[in-house]
């Protein structure tokens, strides 16, 4: 079984941390992911940088500018995860933007995935449509599992559709907002919660976007499976080093 | 089957186009999609339309037929003076249609992205007549080197935001943009000011645009008998002019269709904006199309003296009429472009937005034939270029 469905198919508090591949510092990505493996954290997205992500806000885009000047690329992420599947068993995603995974070569990229034990992929810019009609069966082929969002405006008929291709969770973005944009949640975005809930959909639902802290960490869990943390994990290790990574964990999960 | 150069009904022209957007921006890109052509072609929608191109832009602009460049060249070269539109450039003709869509989607906030300014000026020019928010962005280093049109915009009434991600140009405010309208679905209307983005934003530009290729056609056929020119030449950034004036003449291959790049310093001086020599197929901003970058997929910053040709990729449209050879692309330097700056303003009279001057060099480059029927594209006025006309030429 995928590494993703084994957490999800035992864990109702699932927090998975996403960073960026490159920063601080360029080889810092092994670091990172077993530092986090050490202290219990259930999945790892690992960033993918990009130079104009259309979807991040101010802390990620300046993380994955870091990251790139720092020189890193696809082939070099590769290179890096050589490996480390003999020392860590956490589920693994990948999340970046399509045009670099195009430039890559999509089947190439899906190939060296499952070669480094990738799990899984998000990619916010590839739409479900065009996932489900053109690359859904590459992705397959090297047991990929593939990640969408949804957000307050997607319709119920779209996230039944999305459910119905999805093989791993739903990333739940909790408002109208790029990444790292909020602090805690309001009523109308429980409303929402409660109402995707209410659907009964096949997939697990994990909640990202504006998740900082203990208390944003126990709401997202009280309304789905569990949370993804993004930029405030990034502005840690910016202030903090790689080294005391167990004291953000702790401070999330109290 | 007759081949079409127009967008398919999935939004897609050729192998370019379609919509590689985040979920996020997905019930925005499919509201406009599923209505933009039912109201567009409502009556009460193009009344108004044609009333305000009519009344407030000034149009139909001038075909005028340029007796002394047509005597040096031996040729008939006619321009269509899209630099008379209010605001000074064709940009208007796009932001009239789309803030009147705006309204009837119930939309009460703009936004917009601006390279040289002039579409953040056309943009707060609708949004003040019509008394609706907007606000700008702009490139932190486009708003230093194009201060007049930022000095416009506020007096319009529009809150110029500066973009100072990336590389602080164009292709950021763009970004800045999408991301504004990520956090604010509902109230705001985007209004993109060239043939690029996700579907359906190439072909409603190209379409708003479209009334120039229109008059051209009426125009021409008054003035030499025949609707149809042997050349269209324009300058291509992002391309709109472009869109605008080739849109009739797209699938008549008797036209032949010139679009002008900018070298910037030369295509292998690595200061260049000639994407389609050195892009590669890629996403940017939402739609597949060529773009400059690196191997590793990473989106590179262009260059070129006109800020409105600073776009590291180029719309879905001439991506494929280019990979098609539909179109005939050529690429001008900077000191060509600003050669024919000066040109044109001596020999016709007329001084031409930089961008525009791009178009013009083709003159020296294609040996035209004494009846053959050329028309440039005259996209934009000088005015806001006058500093680098002046530290240039050292007038």
């Amino acid at each position: 079984m995928n590494r993703i469905n084994k957490v999800l198919n035992n864990k109702s508090d699932i927090l998975s941390i996403y960073f960026t591949a490159g920063f601080p510092n360029l080889s810092d990505t092994t670091t990172i992911i077993k530092n986090l493996d050490n202290c219990s954290v259930d999945m790892i997205e690992i960033g993918l940088p990009f130079s104009d992500p259309l979807a991040d806000g101010p802390t990620i885009q300046n993380s994955s500018n870091i990251a790139l000047s720092n020189g890193m690329t696809t082939k070099k992420l590769f290179e890096q995860l050589k490996g480390l599947r003999k020392e860590t068993d956490i589920p693994l995603i990948i999340m970046g933007y399509f045009n670099p995974i195009m430039q890559y070569g999509i089947e190439s990229f899906c190939k060296d995935c499952e070669l480094a034990g990738i799990d899984g992929l998000i990619i916010p810019d590839l739409p479900a449509e065009i996932y489900s009609n053109d690359y859904k069966t590459i992705f397959e082929k090297y047991n990929l599992l593939n990640m969408f969002l949804i957000t307050p405006q997607t319709s119920d008929e779209r996230i039944k559709f999305i459910d119905k291709i999805s093989s791993g969770f739903i990333y739940m973005v909790s408002s109208f907002s790029i990444t790292g944009a909020v602090n805690s949640f309001e009523k109308e975005q429980k409303e929402y919660f409660d109402r995707i809930n209410k659907m009964d959909l096949k997939s697990s639902l994990l909640i990202g976007f504006g998740i900082s802290n203990k208390e944003t960490f126990k709401d997202a869990i009280n309304h789905s499976q569990g949370a993804i943390i993004g930029s405030a994990f990034i502005k840690f290790i910016s202030e903090n080093g790689v080294n005391k990574i167990s004291n953000f964990i702790r401070k999330i999960k109290g | 089957m007759k081949i079409s150069y127009n967008v398919n009904k999935n939004g897609f022209y050729g192998d370019f186009g379609g919509a590689y957007i985040p979920e996020m921006m997905h019930a925005n890109i499919e509201e406009l999609s599923s209505k933009y052509l039912k109201i567009s072609s409502e009556k009460s929608f193009i009344k108004e339309f044609n009333d305000l191109l009519e009344k407030y832009v000034g149009r139909p602009t001038p075909l005028y037929f340029a007796k002394r460049l047509s005597k040096k060249y031996n040729t008939k070269i006619y321009l269509k003076r899209e630099d008379l539109c209010h605001t000074g450039a064709h940009k208007i003709n796009n932001t009239i249609g789309q803030i009147l869509l705006a309204k009837k989607l119930g939309k009460t906030r703009i936004i917009a992205e601006t390279g040289a300014g002039q579409h953040g000026v056309a943009t707060a020019t609708v949004c003040a007549l019509m008394g609706i928010k907007c606000i700008i962005f702009m490139g932190e280093i486009d708003i230093k080197r194009q201060a007049p049109n930022v000095a416009r915009m506020k007096m319009l009434g529009a809150e110029v935001r500066p973009a100072i991600s990336g590389s602080k140009t164009l292709k950021d405010a763009t970004n800045e943009a999408i991301r504004d309208w990520i956090n604010n679905p509902i109230d705001t209307h985007y209004i993109i000011g060239s043939v690029v983005g996700p579907h359906p934003y190439p072909d409603m530009v190209a379409r708003f645009q479209s009334v120039i290729g229109n008059e051209v056609k009426n125009q021409l056929k008054k003035m030499e008998g025949n609707e149809n020119p042997n050349y269209i030449i324009a300058c291509v950034g992002g391309g709109s002019n472009a869109a605008g004036i080739f849109y009739p003449y797209l699938d008549n291959e008797k036209v032949k269709i010139i679009c002008v790049e900018a070298a910037g310093k030369g295509i292998n001086s690595g200061e260049s904006a000639a994407t389609s020599v050195l892009g590669k197929e890629g996403i940017i901003h939402g739609s597949k199309t060529l773009l400059m970058q690196t191997p590793d997929g990473q989106i590179t910053e262009p260059y070129s003296i006109s800020a409105g040709l600073d776009y590291p990729g180029v719309g879905p449209m001439h991506a494929n009429l280019f990979r098609s050879k539909r179109a005939e692309f050529i690429s001008v330097t900077d000191k060509d472009a600003m050669e024919w700056g000066l040109n044109l303003s001596r020999m016709e009279g007329i001084i031409p937005a930089i961008e525009t001057s791009h178009a013009f060099a083709v003159l020296d480059k294609i040996n035209f034939l004494k009846d053959d029927v050329i028309v440039f594209n005259c996209s934009g006025r000088g005015d806001k270029d006058l500093d680098t006309y002046i530290n240039y030429f050292k007038l």
